[in-house]
């Protein structure tokens, strides 16, 4: 009965965990869907964005949540920004080429924000804590796990709810279908394009809030986040949401067993194995469609 | 313009190209003569930077596979030597063998790589990258987070030189080779395959290139010369941590090849120049240099005193990295090369 009660209270934290990483995914899936940009700038912009927040909370004496609100704000007019200055600008680009634009924005939002706030590690007040605990079945759960994967799930069903239901939706997943007809059918491409961007940009402001109170906030907070979405979006098939969403969920819970139960020095190994085997035996993803090439 | 295939061949181009290479060579070369320690030192962290770029060039620049995780192999290659040479085996003969660690690493990776392109690829060796950081730091055979101590530079090949002269010698003689080397393998029938895979896979498997052999050859050739350009730098900088292998390295591997220009001999050597004395350059960047501009020097200095960190200014590096990275993407994808191309061309058919 005790193991049993272990293993859930393993699989609960993981789920905690995975929660961030499956927004980050999700993030990811956004971006590369509509613009096929893999874009690895989505930590740094979620790190900015947490910064920007805990300047707000120290500067003013604005309520959480609407720090939280201006914050995401910002963050979406960072990821529109960038779309609009980096990536509409390249040429005729080649994969690489865009994967390296984003190398760049990558590397100019974490030189800004370690020069403007330092190396140093700093804690994200918040109103939920991540000390004080339920019990529920000799399951302890942290008020900030909880919050956690409330959160994220709520993010998620609005995202589906987004993506079915409204017009903005609607262009684009017509623009992530094919970019042509949707631009022949008078969908404004680019600009969803960017509208993307931004989007992807806010999830990923609320995986960063997320992070900040589980770990502390500073330059390199997002890096390893970052990989787990990353195996996470990998995991799912990159281009699929729900995919994105059930990796997310996978990699906290795998990596959460691995630390219990193997290692916990090695915890972040787990992402890297993950990829590996998930390429090896199926590269299309759990929920992709099959991937076939065309010459 | 190359009418058979011996001019192909041939290793200088033209005689005044053969001129500027031997120019070059014999400044180098006397370098030691002229210049202090220090002077010594910026060379020969150019150098083992060049090797690095040129490696990671035979897998971005000619075979078009991306690596974000070259600082692993640079790595492997650090703590190899180190504890091989710590073993009691000769410095030359322990960078060969971490040098062989690496490739069997880069062989190892470029297996996942048969079935992954682009994005794919990105990821994986980011994870690469992002692992061997961490085992490095977390498994107590490697010395843990300060790292293994190193062992000072104690094989005398040249008598009569100093410490640091020979360590020069030892990185410029290995720099050359490993360029002469490239240069050589490019025109030969693996250089060939490798071109033709990054120019279509598809198409170049239909012509008989074997794609798993010249896909995981690039990676361990790559790997090798980036695993010795490693083992050099452990006793270059005399010191190593697994910190300083992290993902900001891997990507500064990729801005020298892409700021030089990819695809090139020439432009990742440019490249790597160029960014290791703006890396040494702008690590020691004060709020005095702001000062010293002319005109609002010192309003400049204010402000940045009242809104950024003094003491998080060298991460300004980071931020010029970043923007020439993009500029150089969208304006001129072959970089320096490219530049020096057009220039070239331009005073060719001048004043047309």
């Amino acid at each position: 009965m005790e193991q049993v009660t272990t293993l859930l209270q393993v699989l609960f934290s993981g789920l905690a965990a995975g929660s961030v990483y499956a927004l980050l995914a999700l993030a990811m899936v956004i971006i590369y869907r509509t613009t096929e940009v893999l874009n690895f700038a989505q930590g740094e912009m979620a790190m900015v964005s947490t910064y920007l927040a805990l300047s707000f909370i120290a500067a003013s004496q604005l309520p959480f949540v609407v720090v939280v609100l201006v914050t995401l704000v910002l963050a979406a007019l960072l990821g529109a920004a960038a779309q609009f200055i980096l990536l509409r600008r390249a040429k005729e680009p080649s994969v690489l080429g865009l994967i390296i634009i984003t190398l760049g924005l990558e590397m100019i939002l974490f030189g800004l924000a370690s020069w403007k706030w330092g190396g140093e590690p700093r804690d994200l007040p918040v109103p939920v804590s991540p000390y004080d605990t339920w019990v529920l079945g000799g399951v302890i759960m942290s008020q900030l796990e909880v919050a956690s994967i409330v959160i994220a799930a709520v993010t998620i069903l609005i995202l589906f709810l987004f993506l079915s239901r409204s017009r903005a939706g609607l262009a684009m997943r017509a623009t992530q279908q094919n970019r042509d007809v949707a631009r022949l059918m008078g969908i404004r491409v680019r600009r969803v394009e960017m509208g993307a961007w931004a989007l992807a940009a806010a999830i990923g402001a609320i995986a960063g809030l997320l992070t900040g109170p589980a770990t502390t906030v500073e330059p390199y907070m997002m890096w390893d986040p970052l990989m787990k979405g990353f195996a996470a979006a990998v995991l799912g098939g990159i281009t699929s949401l729900a995919g994105a969403a059930l990796g997310g969920a996978i990699i906290g819970i795998v990596e959460n067993l691995f630390g219990y139960y193997v290692s916990t020095s090695f915890k972040s190994i787990v992402p890297f194995a993950v990829i590996l085997l998930m390429l090896a035996i199926k590269p299309s993803g759990l929920l992709a469609r099959h991937y076939v090439k065309k010459v | 313009m190359k009418r058979s295939h011996y001019e192909d061949l041939r290793l200088f181009a033209t005689v005044p190209f053969g001129l500027w290479l031997l120019v070059c060579v014999s400044i180098l070369g006397l370098a030691p003569l002229v210049l202090g320690n220090y002077g010594l030192y910026l060379l020969g962290y150019m150098a083992i930077n060049v090797m690095v770029a040129a490696g990671l060039n035979v897998l971005v620049g000619f075979t078009g596979q991306i690596s974000l995780g070259h600082a692993g192999f640079f790595a492997i290659g650090a703590y190899g030597t180190v504890l091989i040479s710590q073993a009691g085996a000769p410095i030359l003969l322990a960078l060969l063998a971490a040098g062989l660690v690496a490739a069997a690493f880069g062989f190892l990776l470029g297996l996942p790589a048969l079935r992954l392109e682009g994005p794919y690829l990105a990821v994986i060796t980011l994870g690469f990258g992002l692992a061997i950081e961490n085992i490095l730091a977390r498994a107590p055979v490697f010395g843990g987070a300060t790292g293994p101590s190193v062992p000072g530079f104690s094989v005398v090949m040249w008598p009569g030189l100093s410490a640091e002269q020979n360590l020069y010698y030892l990185i410029m003689v290995l720099m050359g080779l490993s360029l002469l080397a490239l240069r050589n393998l490019m025109h030969t029938r693996v250089g060939r395959a490798f071109v033709a895979l990054r120019d279509s896979d598809v198409a170049a498997a239909c012509a008989g290139v074997n794609l798993t052999v010249f896909k995981t050859l690039a990676f361990a050739l790559s790997a090798f010369l980036t695993g010795i350009a490693g083992g050099l730098f452990a006793f270059h900088l005399g010191q190593i941590d697994p910190t300083s292998f992290n993902l900001m390295l891997s990507i500064l591997f990729l801005v020298m090849v892409v700021i030089g220009g990819s695809g090139s001999l020439l432009g990742p050597v440019l490249g790597a120049i160029v960014i290791s004395w703006l890396n040494l350059k702008l690590k020691g960047l004060r709020l005095s240099d702001f000062e010293r501009l002319p005109g609002f020097g010192t309003e400049i200095a204010a402000f940045l005193n009242r809104h950024f960190m003094e003491t998080g200014m060298a991460n300004i590096q980071f931020i010029v990295y970043g923007m020439i990275l993009v500029l150089i993407m969208i304006f001129e994808p072959l970089g320096l090369y490219g530049l020096w191309l057009r220039s070239k061309r331009y005073w060719r058919s001048w004043p047309f």
